[in-house]
């Protein structure tokens, strides 16, 4: 038999689907094949239990573990780097446990801010560069990898206890929904709750729109007036928070 | 590929771990290279790789792999050799190096370094991948022994004739893993000394110790122990055939203070030394 069908075979086996890797063993080599049954399973819950680590607090180690080896047989690794192995499992726990629905939006936390922590580099413009834009015609560029989560629940308020090392809120709905911007600063992965301007602005910043036509779309809802009062707060918020790092004419 | 020859290198080394980082960017730590796992490099940005650019200052490093699967039935994966490629430019390495194994197949991958079946079949193969992977990386690479926890029933060759005849057809060099052959040889039942004996005396350019554990049926390549005295014992013979490469000790798990695998790296060294004035 071939190299495909024997590695196919062991693929079978390490994630216990039918198959006849048994075939191929020499003597004595089932003992040896539960090594690596068990290594494949206990790195993947490692990993999880890495990049989640305040979710993995949330859970407890049990109700963790059990989730983690269900996302494993829905979603086998596939990517190249155990990094990606995170991606999904938020949806995972958000099926797990639909009645609890700040646990899939902690675990959406925590890997926006695993995935900001080794994201693209780029420097934040300086503040006296302001003034040198023609605001008419000005493109916010944002940082890259700079992310938005809707939130329903008091998951950061959560989060944030757990990793102060205080006892965390209970969870509870918030009155309205909410969106978190997640960034990274220098070296240090960030988050903050924003309002629903700030939320269209990233957006409409995204696509690429000029500043003008930001500041337009905001005057929509809150008339021109407003619009530029709120447009002015929202610049000085990225400057203070480095997200901006280019203003193209 | 554009290089053909590595040359050798009698250095002593340990892995760059995260909670050593301080120590080699606070202070002269006496080692002549580092060894960094590539794929914790391999990202866009951020403290990692800043910390690397720092580290690659003041060290010689050299780097590791554990995701090319050069045993992968269907072929090795571009984009993660163009991401390896654009590291290895970045880091001027010492080398590249990854393990004969393979990881994943068709979209799978394991994560881990899974063993192959030693018949001419793995070995063509195998062949074909090393080329693939040194045309891309423009260099030749170093390929490792894994730990292996068991063997197949097809197997036509013995590892160190596969890693010999993989040697000579692909130019290819090895990181020839003492603790490995152990624990290898322990649970798949051969000689470790006729291992070492069969691997050809010019393609060895870097070794690896580390230590393992007893498991209920096999022995685990754990890296959270000091070597033990065996892969010690099989040290000395691979100095005395071998002669100059460099070593580096493993420590993945249980990490203690960095004095003490220095301590550990100086036994290496002084193994070493004593086989050299034997050989002199």
């Amino acid at each position: 038999m071939s190299l495909l069908t024997l590695q196919r075979a062991f693929r079978a086996y390490l994630v216990d689907e039918p198959g006849h890797i048994l075939h191929f063993l020499g003597p004595d080599g089932t003992a040896g094949l539960g090594v690596y049954h068990n290594a494949y399973r206990a790195q993947l819950v490692a990993t999880l239990r890495d990049s989640f680590e305040r979710t993995w607090a949330w859970l407890g180690d049990d109700r963790f573990d059990e989730a983690a080896r269900a996302h494993s047989t829905l979603t086998p690794p596939s990517s190249w780097t155990l990094g990606d192995y995170g991606r999904g499992f938020s949806a995972t726990l958000g099926a797990l446990y639909p009645d609890d629905p700040e646990i899939a939006e902690l675990a959406a936390l925590d890997w926006a801010l695993r995935r900001a922590f080794d994201g693209p580099d780029a420097a934040p413009v300086a503040a006296e560069r302001l003034s040198e834009v023609d605001w008419d015609k000005a493109v916010i560029r944002l940082v890259p990898g700079v992310q938005l989560l809707s939130a329903t629940t008091n998951a950061a308020a959560i989060w944030s206890a757990i990793a102060a090392g205080e006892t965390p809120p209970a969870a509870e709905a918030l009155a309205e929904p909410a969106t978190i911007r997640v960034w990274r600063q220098e070296f240090a992965p960030k988050f903050a709750t924003i309002c629903g301007a700030e939320r269209d602005a990233i957006e409409a910043a995204l696509l690429g729109v000029t500043f003008a036509e930001l500041c337009a779309a905001l005057a929509i809802g809150e008339g021109v007036a407003q619009a530029t009062e709120t447009a002015g707060w929202i610049l000085s918020e990225w400057l203070r928070d480095g997200l901006i790092v280019a203003l193209e004419v | 590929m554009a290089s053909t020859r590595i040359a050798a290198f009698q250095g002593f080394g340990l892995g760059l771990r995260i909670p050593h980082y301080q120590d080699y960017l606070s202070r002269e730590v006496p080692v002549d290279f580092v060894e960094i796992i590539s794929e914790n490099f391999m990202v866009e940005g951020g403290r990692p790789l800043h910390t690397l650019d720092r580290i690659r200052e003041r060290y010689a490093v050299a780097m590791h792999g554990v995701s090319m699967s050069i045993g992968s039935a269907d072929g090795l994966r571009l984009d993660y050799l163009r991401r390896l490629k654009a590291l290895a430019d970045r880091v001027k390495p010492l080398w590249v190096s990854d393990h004969l194994c393979w990881t994943g197949i068709e979209g799978f991958n394991a994560h881990d370094l899974l063993p192959l079946p030693y018949t001419e079949e793995a070995l063509d193969l195998v062949c074909a991948n090393i080329a693939h992977a040194q045309d891309v990386l423009e260099r030749p690479i170093l390929m490792e022994n894994a730990s292996t926890y068991l063997s197949f029933a097809g197997d036509s060759l013995t590892e160190w004739e596969f890693l010999a005849e993989m040697c000579r057809r692909t130019g290819c060099y090895l990181l020839l893993d003492v603790n490995n052959i152990y624990v290898s040889g322990t649970n798949n039942g051969f000689d470790p000394l006729a291992y070492i004996a069969g691997v050809p005396t010019d393609r060895v350019r870097q070794i690896h110790l580390a230590g393992h554990s007893q498991g209920r049926t096999r022995l685990i390549d754990t890296h959270d122990q000091p070597v033990s005295d065996p892969v010690w014992a099989l040290y000395e013979v691979a100095c005395r055939r071998f002669g100059p490469a460099a070593t580096m000790i493993e420590r993945d798990d249980n990490i203690p203070a960095l004095d003490e695998l220095l301590d550990e790296l100086a036994v290496a060294r002084g193994l070493a030394e004593a086989a050299e004035r034997v050989a002199a």
